[in-house]
């Protein structure tokens, strides 16, 4: 084989045994879903397969006794309420920021900007005592304030795409005797579909694997979203890896599926995303 | 970054006929208006800002704010009274060795980025030549990085167990282990580093995908016209057309390392030796009520954060990171 051969099958074995790596663990807790609890229990090995690869039983346990459709409706709600809240305030913050001078707006801009290097996870003891004092606490309001009110970058991506459309048709617009919000919400919102479809698409994910805000601020059972519902199998399912790998696998589905349908707008909407 | 290059530009190429027309409002001097129009005129941005403003201040600074205050009290959180201790909360942070121990934690996790950024790397530069399946392999590198914490905590928790995925995988290879991998505190950290490499390499990956493409093709021709090999042509072109990209990612990293929270909370629960920072900073918050200690944390935790990104804004000026 020439040098460049050996190259190219090295490159090719490192990609399989990547593919491997990343598809391993998650195949095997597929395959422990199909299980009965004798299977599991008769300790016949992770890579067996199931003795009835129809087996959903374990998916009736974990969606009823797990409260999984309370979950999914909390998160449904959760998640549709603080995406559209940000869609809003990120577009209106960037309207306000790139197209009105005013007094103040360096500080408001540095505020911002400031706020953006305050990761959330250092600040929730005192934010704790704030949505406490607010009356939010344990109720679905909590997540959605904090949600909608620390996305900086969705203000970041929302402000370049506002710099991008022409000055010129709001000066048309106003000619014609249109005023501020009737600009922002007939030319500049339109004009703002690409930067919303990848606002939506980061935050809607970022919203519905989160588990850090709903375990602080909605203890309640019936308040479980869908990453807390499934914290919860570790208590009543401990030894019970089929139940658990049951809801693992009902928690991960929803994400496969608009993953294979929405591919090449997830790519970009994390490369804009992250990257701001 | 590489997009709000690409779209910066268009506000210059819009209807150039109509863009003369007049200077956008407020940005020249405003013709005389009646008092009532003027008012208004000066309002009409702060009625955008009213609801980010208050959810910013709320949410954001009032926190800090207070969480400041907290740190030099001993409040528990719920009791209407508080003292005021000084640096008392401080001291104890610095000095206390089991409250000190989570920061070494934070380096198994400083370390797995180190791997990460490299294996990313690695992955990034082989998939942006040509090569077979090449979107299957994104799609499958990229994946983990959308999956829920709490499903990725179970399936690695099923696949260190005893007898689980990975006590299996090995006793194919005739390696029949019998440890516990999260039993000993450096071998459950070293696994939970690998969890976390697991989940967030697709996410550095797509990153460093994205800038490497953003690289002008003419750049490669040129190098392979002289010559370059597949090295030269990483070392010369796309490691410095991904410069901007690199050190934000190395900055998250840290940032990251230091609040690594989810998945030791999901499987360990902090249990033997794996506690991290935040871990901690909830516990003492809310399980011990020591709300004035784990603001104390909390601050620290933020400084450190804070003085990495100075250093790191010092150290590579960045001079697209502007808001205005």
């Amino acid at each position: 084989m020439t040098r460049r051969a050996v190259a190219r099958t090295l490159v090719y074995l490192s990609l399989i045994g990547a593919t491997l790596v990343v598809l391993l663990p998650l195949g095997v807790v597929v395959l422990t879903s199909l299980k009965t609890e004798n299977e599991t229990a008769s300790g016949s090995g992770a890579l067996t397969l199931p003795d009835d690869p129809l087996n959903f039983d374990n998916y009736v346990t974990a969606f009823r006794d797990g409260g999984m459709l309370t979950a999914f409706g909390n998160t449904a709600f959760i998640l549709l309420v603080s995406v559209g809240g940000t869609v809003l305030i990120g577009s209106m913050t960037a309207y306000a920021i790139d197209r009105f001078t005013f007094r103040l707006r360096k500080l408001v801009i540095a505020l911002f900007l400031v706020a953006a290097l305050v990761p959330g996870v250092t600040t929730q003891v005192a934010t704790f005592q704030i949505v406490h004092s607010l009356g939010m606490f344990d109720t679905r309001w909590a997540p959605i304030a904090l949600y909608m009110g620390t996305d900086i970058v969705s203000i970041y991506i929302f402000l370049q795409f506002v710099r991008s459309i022409p000055i010129s048709l709001d000066e048309a617009a106003r000619l014609d005797g249109a005023n501020a919000f009737t600009i922002y919400r007939k030319i500049i919102f339109p004009l703002l579909k690409p930067a919303i479809a990848t606002v939506v698409i980061v935050k809607g994910i970022a919203v519905y694997n989160d588990f850090y805000i709903p375990f602080l601020y909605m203890p309640s059972q019936d308040l479980g979203v869908i990453s807390t519902s499934l914290f919860r199998f570790k208590g009543p399912y401990a030894a019970h890896w089929e139940t658990i790998s049951a809801g693992a696998v009902l928690v991960i589905l929803p994400t496969l599926i608009v993953f294979l349908a929405l591919q090449k707008y997830i790519y970009n909407g994390f490369m804009r995303g992250a990257t701001r | 970054m590489t997009h709000a290059g690409t779209h910066t530009p268009a506000r210059d190429t819009g209807k150039a006929g109509i863009r003369t027309v007049a200077p956008a409002p407020g940005r020249a001097d405003p013709p005389p208006a009646p008092r009532r129009a003027r008012t208004w005129r000066l309002l009409t941005p702060w009625l955008f800002l009213l609801a980010p403003l208050t959810l910013l201040i709320t949410f954001t600074y009032a926190p800090i704010a207070n969480m400041v205050a907290y740190s030099f009290t001993d409040w528990d959180g719920v009791s209407p009274e508080l003292h005021y201790t000084g640096a008392e909360n401080y001291a104890e942070i610095f000095t206390r060795e089991d409250l000190f121990q989570v920061f070494w934690v934070s380096g198994y996790y400083l370390a797995a980025s180190v791997i990460q950024i490299v294996a990313a790397l690695y992955f990034a530069t082989i998939l942006s030549f040509s090569i077979r399946f090449r979107n299957f392999f994104k799609g499958v590198l990229f994946f983990p990085s959308l999956v829920n914490g709490v499903a990725i905590g179970f399936v690695f928790l099923y696949f260190f167990q005893d007898g689980g995925t990975l006590d299996t995988v090995l006793g194919l290879f005739g390696h029949h282990s019998d440890r516990a991998w999260l039993g000993t505190p450096a071998s459950a950290n070293v696994s939970l580093a690998g969890v976390s490499i697991w989940r967030y390499l697709g996410m550095n990956f797509v990153l460093f995908l994205g800038a490497i493409q953003s690289v002008p093709g003419e750049l490669y021709e040129a190098a392979e016209l002289d010559g370059a090999g597949r090295w030269h042509q990483f070392r010369y072109v796309i490691l410095p057309g991904i410069k901007p990209v690199l050190t934000l990612t190395v900055i998250l990293s840290v940032s990251g390392s230091l609040s690594a929270f989810e998945i030791p909370y999901i499987m360990t629960g902090g249990a033997t030796g794996t506690e991290t920072f935040v871990i901690q900073t909830v516990k003492l918050a809310f399980q011990f009520n020591k709300t004035g200690l784990a603001s104390a944390a909390a601050v620290v935790l933020l400084l450190i954060i804070l003085l990495v990104t100075w250093v790191q804004r010092r150290l590579v000026p960045d001079d697209r990171v502007d808001l205005v």
